[in-house]
């Protein structure tokens, strides 16, 4: 079977060799990459990747430059037709400002950086990018960032959990997130959007490999589709 | 023409780098502060007449995050 992947490069992503790296070796196929001020996607996309970093220096607010880049035009459209987007970290920022996902990320309440392994809880396992889990599992991730404080208005908080859109919380307050959300769905299902990075945990030589699940779970999806 | 848009935090959401100054102010004496709220201030060189709807949609679509920030348009007088 083809998986055709691409990782999206905006000036300042820092994780998208990661990304490509985590994709390449799950999959077995090398992702496309694709730069920032490219207005145009390749058809016949089965994946799009949206890494993390400091788009544009996180000038003006984490995310906002680059969901206005050419590129996110066409990212939104293949969205709509029903593509699967992930976007970790800097890429869940450019989700939300793009309007892809609900909420914003705000200024961790400590205003400190984090950069350490968190448990996550797997608060759905029925998702496009979630199938390989089991039900509420526990599962260890890196995050790093400052700005991964989750925020939405109670109204929407209601209807993402009534939903099941939340995908993944944190089991400690760690960033003073809304309900402890570390990664939400759109209502289709098909993008997520997840502050700690999945692929920095691939291999046992990342300390960790609780992040393959999700990879995994994705491109099996696509492929008994 | 300048235009100043000034964007903050919406009433309601918790504002943590405001809540760190404030505390500093504490240290630093003065008792009298009763919130801190941090915003921006972005200030605009437009062509004549350029009008507020004109603005506003520049607000809404990138100079502020509409989820948790409100803007103040403001046209000071040169």
């Amino acid at each position: 079977m083809t998986f055709r992947a691409a990782v999206i490069t905006f000036p300042g992503s820092n994780c998208d060799r990661d990304m490509a790296e985590a994709l390449r070796i799950v999959s077995g196929q090398e992702p496309l990459r694709i730069w920032h001020g490219d207005a145009d996607m390749p058809d016949g996309l089965d994946f799009i990747a949206l890494p993390g970093g400091f788009s544009y220096g996180d000038y003006l607010r984490s995310g906002a430059m680059a969901a206005n880049s050419p590129i996110m035009r066409a990212i939104v459209s293949a969205a709509d037709r029903g593509v699967p987007v992930l976007g970790v970290c800097n890429g869940f920022q450019v989700l939300t400002e793009a309007g892809l996902l609900p909420g914003a990320l705000m200024r961790n309440a400590r205003q400190n950086f984090i950069c350490r392994d968190v448990e996550l809880t797997v608060a759905n396992n029925q998702s496009l990018f979630t199938a390989r889990y089991d039900a509420d599992q526990t599962i260890s991730i890196p995050v790093a960032h400052h700005d991964g404080n989750y925020f939405a208005d109670d109204e929407t908080l209601d209807r993402l959990e009534g939903e099941g859109r939340i995908a993944f919380r944190y089991e400690e307050d760690c960033n003073g997130s809304q309900r402890q959300i570390a990664g939400v769905l759109n209502a289709a299902g098909n993008v997520l959007g997840m502050m700690p990075h999945p692929e920095r945990a691939i291999e046992q030589a990342h300390g960790g490999t609780d992040g393959r699940a999700l990879f995994e779970s994705l491109i099996g999806e696509l492929v008994s589709a | 023409m300048l235009v100043r848009i000034l964007v903050s935090l919406k009433p309601g959401v918790l504002d943590p780098q405001g809540r760190a100054v404030h505390h500093a102010l504490e240290g630093l004496g003065y008792s009298g502060v009763r919130n801190v709220r941090i915003g921006r201030m972005i200030e605009l060189d437009v062509d004549e007449g350029t009008d507020d709807d004109t603005i506003k949609q520049m607000c809404e679509r990138l100079l502020a995050n509409t989820v948790i920030e409100s803007y103040r348009i403001e046209r000071p007088q040169s």
